[in-house]
Order: C-alpha cells, then structure tokens, then sequence
C-alpha cells in the first residue's frame, strides 16, 4: 500500500539525463515549469509535450512509473476540470440546463489545464526519478550558496533536507511495519467504521513519533561522534562538475522556451 | 493433525515494478497441532514474508494457506478473525507498543477481540503472569520499562489474544543471553501450558535446537528443508553452506568425526554431548574434566 507511493522516489541508472549536472537539471526544470505557464496555446503545449516526450525517452526509465506519479492526482484534476467546464463562459454554448452551461471556452480551459498540470507533474518527476536525493540536495545547497552572504544558513538547510528525504523511506517501512503489528493484534485500519479507524491511528501515530524522535536522537550522537559541526570549512566526496552536455542541455531547453515565447507571439498578433 | 497447511504459496512483492521481486516462491508444508517449529533462513530468505502470510497480513500471490482445513482467504471479511487465532509477534515487538499503561496495552488485542472486561481483566492478569510481568508493572507506562520488560510485554499483547498458533519473528533479537533464556523459558513454559503451535523464527540454530520438534528452513524464498529437529541437524553441513549458524558443539562434533572421531550421531545440544562423550570414554572422564 505505501509502497506505492512514488513522488521523491530515485531510480538509478545511467542514461543521459542521469548523468547531467544535478545543478543544470534544476536550472532546466525551472526554465521548463517557466515554458509550461508563459505558454497559451494548445500549440505551446504541443511543443512542451515533445520536450518532455523527448527527456523521459532519454531517461529510459518506463513510461509507466510517470503514469503512477499523475495518478494520485487524478481525482483533483478531474474536479477542477469539471468545475471549469460547467462554470466558465464564453464561445460557443453546447448546452445548457439552468444555470449550468457547458461552453467551448470552458472545454478548451479544462483541457488546457489538465495537460498543463500532466506534463508538469511529468517534468518534474523526470528530476526526482533521474537525480538522487542526496546528489539533489548537493545542488540546491551550491544553487543557493550566494545567500550565505546574507547569512542564509543554507548547509544547514540543505542538510536538514537530506536527513528529511533520506529518512522518508525508512519512516514509510517504519510504518509499515506498525500497521501490520497492530493489524496482528486486530486493529481495524483499512475496515471497519470511522471512529475505530480514527482510534486506531493513534495506535500507528504514537509508535512512530516515539521512533522517530529515537532515530533522531540516535542520528544525532552518531555525527557529533564523528565530530559533526556544520558546514563550516567542509570539502565534499563528490564534486559537482558541469560538461559541455550540461551547457547543451540547457541551450536546448532555452531554445524550447525561445520557441514557446515566439508562438505566443505569433497567435496574439 | 495439521493445524495449518499451505498449498503451493508464492509472494511476489510490486509484481509489474522495475523492484519486482519473488520472496516466497511454491512453499507447500504442513504444521502440526501442538508442535514447536523453528523457522530459520538468512535475512531476506522470505521467513518474514512467509509468517505474514500465515495470519492474513499478506494476501498470497498464488497458492493456498488453510487454517484447520478452510482456506483463510475464501472469505475476506472474516481474515481479522484468523489474526486473532493465529498469533504474530513482530520483531522487535516493544516499538507497537502505544498505550498509557502496561494494562491497556496488553489488553489491545482481546479489545479488539470484543471480550468483555471480566475476561479481558483474567487475560492480562494471566499472560502477565505467565511472561513474568509483575502485577504492579500493569498500572506503570509501558515506556519507563527496560527494554526486556517493553519486550515481554508486547509478547504478552498477542499471547493474551490465546492465539491457536503463536508465531515470533526473533524473539529474543537484541537482548542479552540472560534476557535471552529468560524469554526462551516463558515461551517454552507457556506451550507447555496451553499445548498450542508455536512458530519461533531465528537465524540461529543455537537458540531452538534445544526445543523445536522440526525445523524449517528457508533459503532464497524456497523451503530448502522441514523436517524433524534430528534430521535437519543431520544435514549441519549443508545448512551451514548455505550461510546459516549451526551450534558450536554440532561444529565441534563435526571436526571430530573430520578426524576419526565418530560418534555416529549428530549433535546439537550440550546435554546430548556430554552424555555421548561420557558413555564413550566412561565415568572417570568425567571427573577428570
């Protein structure tokens, strides 16, 4: 059941994309999520799709698992579009029913924002499922390294969020396993009525709070034994290095967005 | 008779995933009522997998597990039922452990049983008993115990369920050797008492040798062997190929037979070999030692 879950999730491989500088990665990501919003037509979107056809090509990582990360999203998508259909005005009127009116306005709206939000959803699991959590934190930690100057304690921050991602995992087998010990002992957590699911999750929630803080503690001895204390003066195992793939990389995405900039252009005038 | 049977089992964890991966692969076994059975296998060999297949945790892949000779999957709202008859205690047991009080906690699962109190009251009050919880721990917060305690006292949370089949997932993990033997004592001198089936996993064969009626081995999610307790150790060797500990005094007897010394028995307890080492070189060794 949790195991399903697969945002954050990291295939490792070694495919193009892998190998990229995590740090243009996220400069591309970014660029990429610009490209998706400035874009305003359906042609725009067209051309962010074949981008985004192209990278998880590129990837070699299935189809399928991108198909799993929009899947949980699904249902509020729906909901959204489906308000939009019945409630925004304008263009042909297909039918109507008191104050409901479905409109091509509102179909073309709904559609648009359905494949906006897919291809996003998409793009940006292509940057977690290609880039280790830890290579990830790497880079936004020398992304961010200008705000040092103004005192931003950006090592500790980074730091924080490579404990936080590196122990997502681990707290969901935790869990897991809980579930399963108590389910052992009878405990009612995916049947039974609302209220004794609602006290059983106490019987979840408290283990795992009492483990967690342990492992916290526990982490916490374990780097001031091996003297721990910050980033100050810290080298690194892995350097970041960027190549010219990463340069190239980032020139075709820009032109990407050059292309959607232009065919916005176009379509006003 | 056979207690529980299972039919041609097969696990298969995110079947279609890139992770995809068999951990229990066509186990068929038959466990019989009343027996202690040690289940041993390398960490991911599939036990784990396996027990939670026992008591409904896991639902199987393929194959069929049957619980006094009904299948416990042929009906799906009635598999909280078969939790409570089949009895799992978790490894490391003391971090399920909730409740504000020792007493409340023990009395988990016979609540979720719908016992009523006087019942659930005799419950707690024997298994702690029985698992050696004084009466003036109950009333005390589980989470100020020492951990043999925490650890006794989630043994007794499921063995208060009066589980027809009680199964521990390394039971004594952890713990000292005197924590060891003490919880190995009580879970000996409860079957005794309630003359249930008792599964104990273990990845070491020191632990059960002394008192498992058969073993069962897994090894790379298959049944490698289940058989009498005399027979698998017979097969010490072999066993011990495939990564797995085998007594010292069964690797002793071993090395004597390598070097002509043959008892013509296999040994996996320390009584059986002083008494063999006594017939055979007679009474006076045993004073000289």
């Amino acid at each position: 059941m949790l195991r399903d879950i697969t945002i954050g999730q990291f295939f490792s491989g070694n495919s193009l994309i892998h190998r990229l500088d995590p740090r243009f990665k996220i400069v591309i990501t970014f660029i990429y999520i610009l490209m998706l919003f400035t874009g305003n037509s359906i042609l725009c979107l067209a051309i962010g799709a074949v981008y985004t056809a192209a990278a998880v090509l590129l990837s070699h990582i299935p189809a399928k698992m991108f198909v799993k990360s929009v899947k949980p999203l699904m249902p509020f998508l729906l909901l959204t579009a489906v308000i939009n259909i019945f409630f925004l005005d304008g263009g042909d009127v297909y039918f109507k029913w008191h104050f409901i009116k479905i409109t091509s306005e509102g179909v073309s709206v709904s559609v648009f924002m359905i494949i906006r939000i897919i291809l996003l959803i998409a793009g940006s699991s292509l940057l977690t499922y290609t880039t280790s959590p830890i290579t990830l934190t790497d880079a936004i930690e020398r992304l961010l390294s200008p705000l040092k100057k103004i005192k931003v304690p950006v090592h500790e921050l980074a730091m924080m969020m490579s404990i936080a991602l590196r122990f997502i995992p681990t707290l969901i087998e935790e869990t897991d396993k809980i579930i399963s010990a108590q389910k052992a002992r009878g405990a009612e957590i995916d049947s039974g009525n609302f209220m004794s699911r609602a006290k059983n999750m106490i019987a979840i929630l408290v283990p795992l709070f009492v483990s967690s803080f342990r492992r916290a503690d526990e982490l916490a001895t374990a780097m001031e034994c091996r003297c721990y204390r910050g980033g100050e003066g810290r080298t690194r195992l892995r350097q970041l290095k960027s190549e010219s793939r990463d340069y190239i990389a980032l020139a075709v995405t820009l032109i990407f967005y050059a292309f959607v900039i232009a065919v916005n252009f176009l379509f006003v005038s | 008779m056979a207690v529980l049977e299972t039919q041609e089992l097969t696990y298969v964890y995110s079947q279609g995933s890139p992770f995809e991966k068999t951990a229990v692969d066509s186990v068929s076994l038959k466990i019989d009522e009343g027996a202690i059975i040690g289940v041993m296998g390398h960490t991911g060999s599939g036990k784990s997998t396996l027990i939670q297949q026992f008591n409904g945790l896991l639902r199987p892949t393929s194959g069929k597990i049957l619980l006094d000779g009904v299948d416990i999957w042929a009906d799906r709202k009635k598999i909280r039922d078969v939790r409570f008859r089949v009895g799992l205690v978790f490894q490391y047991p003391e971090y399920q452990i909730f409740e504000e009080t020792v007493y409340k906690d023990i009395a988990f699962g016979p609540k979720n049983m719908g016992l009523d109190s006087a019942e659930i009251k005799r419950r707690v009050l024997e298994t702690s008993h029985d698992i050696g919880i004084q009466e003036e721990l109950l009333e005390r917060s589980p989470f100020e115990l020492s951990g043999g305690q925490k650890r006794r006292v989630a043994i007794a949370g499921v063995m208060a369920m009066n589980p027809e089949i009680l199964i521990l997932d390394e039971p004594t993990a952890g713990l000292d050797p005197a924590g060891r033997d003490k919880i190995i004592g009580f879970i000996k001198e409860y079957h005794r008492k309630k003359g249930n089936t008792v599964l104990i996993v273990s990845h070491s064969m020191e632990d059960i040798a002394g008192f498992a009626d058969k073993i069962l081995v897994m090894n790379k999610s298959k049944l490698f062997c289940y058989d009498d307790t005399e027979k698998v150790f017979s097969r010490a060797e072999e066993i011990s190929r495939i990564g797995l500990d085998i007594p010292q005094v069964t690797k002793i007897f071993i090395e004597l037979k390598k070097n002509g010394i043959d008892f013509g028995k296999d040994v996996y307890t320390l009584d059986y070999a002083e008494k063999l080492l006594v017939k055979k070189f007679g009474e006076r060794s045993r004073k000289n030692c």
